[in-house]
């Protein structure tokens, strides 16, 4: 036996670090320079966790008439509205969702955009269904469903197979932020939160350690929590009026 | 004129077809080898695709917002004549422990020896090495001939060496000279290149040892008898910092040019003091070694570097370095970087001491770690990273030292 099965069972190391509140502009100038490192090898695979304030987001492919409403109309409550690099339409962020972006290498995982899609997919449907809800996903709507709900939401930029960008869940959102566009291009199918649907209030730490266990899992990296949670973990953001 | 094309990247097993989003550079623009070149979304994708060659976009086939199949042809470039290729200058590689190598020893004309690192430094002080006297093995012109050479230079500009005087002295001291020794002149060469070369930071790191030292004491005895091999420190903290290297691999590399050189292999040495001085053989792959045969190695290792058993390759190739300053008592030091590689452990005297435990004070036994990086390549937080990562590894011990 010359492998001792801790080394045996090693998978490359993947940060996790929950960022708190932290605003859109913020969250992607962090994004971009975690990118940029982990091209260089200068930083490992990161996973963050962390929320918004309330803001609109328009993806490579977002329609305009997606947001249905007017620039003052937004600006009054406080929505912020923003152009970004990652695939998708259109969305909302606001406190009570937990956002998550993995900056990692898929040329050492698996070089197969798809396939990362669907594994984000299953990381979100697992933490939904230790909830207890029947969570799944509908084939051509990528995303995380409760039967006719979506309660996340998914969009990447990969560069040179580095990842960033990711998913929203919608744990404690003030949906009624959604009524501003049609998430994602789907007008058909309302979009809802996992409080909404349980009932019950979600304990948010244990929701974001799920998330990241099950994408240590699926993705095959080891999660590292060695960042202390003190130094970094900031407020939550206030919720809305 | 070669033409290179760009085709629509296959971005996975289940997608067919990509749709080009945007172009990043124009026709008739020049662009980089692996800069990026256009953007292309599919489904919930938006990526960012890489110049597959340097040289000048010629064409574009498919405009923003088409949508066409991988591998379909989407733009040409013309690579040019290799304007942006790096000089053909050798890396900064330090001499091996052995004599030098045939192939580098000679200059062509003027039959001058010396390393490229020297040649080069000549070239940056304007110095010619036909001026230069070499102290080196065949009369080669060391690192150290050359500052030397630079420095009287700046003191005494146009003295040749020969003609300096020493300086008299109101004070006399007796002395007596001794020539270094081939392995001291050896250690103070790499010492100084390393210092030249790699911008040093030290992190320090005290790390909580109860829980290996009770592991030690509880099974020294046992593992002795049973493996009939020496059981000492040096293999727990091969094995953290083996985890820690395969956490962050930028640890286990080293600088080649303008390029960051990963090695997939970890090759650990381990520095011994000798009486003629430091020497670090080197443990091929320990990470595949279990437990019990890193013991061995070290125990090995060590035996056959006081008894001058070693041979060449058994100091060679090492791709990250322990060294050990604590046996005296050391808290711990700034140990220096054995080059090319980026990084050494330093470890420090293991010793009880009062530390505060959830506002209660207990006696542990503790050591400080010190990694010294190459900050070119390693930043701060990745290095403070790698060490935290060492740290948890030993506090919490889990390996079975029989596994």
């Amino acid at each position: 036996m010359s492998l001792p099965r801790r080394v045996a069972a090693l998978g490359a190391n993947c940060v996790v670090r929950h960022l708190g509140c932290i605003p859109y502009e913020e969250a992607l100038r962090l994004q971009e320079q975690l990118a940029a490192r982990r091209r260089t090898g200068e930083a490992p695979d990161t996973l963050l966790l962390l929320e918004h304030p309330p803001v609109i987001t328009l993806g490579r492919n977002a329609r305009r008439e997606h947001i249905l409403a007017s620039a003052e109309e937004l600006e009054r409550e406080g929505i912020a509205l923003f152009e970004t690099n990652r695939g998708g339409d259109v969305t909302f962020h606001g406190p009570g969702q937990v956002v998550g972006y993995p900056i990692v290498d898929l040329s050492r995982i698996r070089k197969d955009v798809g396939w990362y899609l669907r594994t984000l997919e299953e990381v979100l449907i697992r933490a939904i269904q230790e909830l207890g809800l029947p969570a799944a996903r509908r084939a051509g709507m990528t995303g995380a469903w409760v039967e006719e709900s979506k309660v996340a939401a998914i969009g990447v930029h990969i560069s040179r197979w580095i990842t960033s960008h990711g998913f929203a869940l919608n744990v404690a959102t003030d949906l009624r932020s959604f009524r501003h566009i049609v998430p994602c291009g789907i007008s058909a199918h309302p979009v809802s939160s996992l409080e909404t649907l349980l009932g019950t209030s979600v304990d948010r730490g244990r929701l974001e350690r799920s998330l990241a266990e099950h994408f240590g899992d699926l993705f095959g990296l080891r999660m590292d929590w060695s960042i202390p949670a003190g130094r970094e973990r900031r407020s939550p953001c206030p919720p809305p009026m | 004129m070669p033409t290179a094309d760009v085709t629509m990247p296959q971005m996975g097993e289940s997608i067919t077809e990509g749709t080009v989003t945007k172009w990043l550079k124009k026709v008739g623009e020049r662009v980089g080898k692996d800069e990026p070149l256009f953007e292309i979304s599919t489904d919930k994708v938006d990526a960012e695709i890489p110049s597959p060659a340097s040289g000048t976009l010629a064409r574009i086939l498919v405009q923003e917002g088409q949508t066409v199949g991988v591998q379909t042809l989407v733009a040409q470039i013309e690579s040019s004549e290799p304007v942006a290729a790096a000089p053909p200058e050798a890396p900064p590689q330090p001499n091996k422990a052995p004599p030098p190598k045939a192939e580098e020893s000679s200059e062509e004309a003027g039959q001058i020896r010396s390393s490229p690192l020297v040649r080069r430094l000549a070239k940056d002080h304007h110095v010619d090495l036909a001026d230069v006297e070499g102290t080196g093995p065949g009369g080669r012109i060391t690192k150290e001939d050359l500052l030397a050479y630079v420095e009287r230079g700046k003191t005494a500009p146009g003295a040749p060496a020969a003609a300096r005087a020493p300086q008299p002295s109101a004070l006399t001291t007796r002395e007596e000279v001794v020539p270094m020794s081939v392995i001291r002149k050896k250690i103070a060469e790499r010492m100084v290149l390393s210092r030249h070369t790699a911008a040093h930071v030290t992190t320090v790191f005290q790390v909580d040892l109860s829980n290996v030292v009770a592991l030690y004491q509880r099974d020294k005895a046992r593992f002795e008898r049973q493996e009939n091999a020496k059981l000492t420190y040096t293999p727990f903290f091969i094995r953290a910092v083996i985890d820690g290297l395969k956490r962050f691999p930028i640890l286990n590399s080293s600088v080649s040019g303008e390029n960051i050189v990963y090695k997939k292999d970890i090759h650990i040495g381990i520095a011994v003091a000798l009486e003629a001085g430091l020497i670090v053989p080197v443990i091929p792959h320990a990470d595949e070694k279990s437990f019990l045969g890193l013991a061995r190695a070290v125990a090995d290792l060590a035996e056959r570097a006081r008894t001058k058993k070693l041979s060449v390759s058994d100091v060679e190739g090492g791709t990250f370095t322990i060294t050990n300053p604590g046996v005296y008592g050391g808290l711990f030091a700034t140990p220096i970087i054995n080059p090319p590689q980026v990084g050494i452990v330093g470890v420090g005297g293991i010793h009880k001491a009062p530390v505060v435990i959830d506002d209660a004070i207990a006696i542990r036994s503790l050591v400080h770690l010190a990694l010294s990086f190459d900050h070119r390549l390693i930043d701060g937080a990745v290095a403070d990273q790698f060490m935290a990562s060492v740290r948890t590894y030993l506090e919490h011990w889990e390996e079975d030292l029989f596994a």
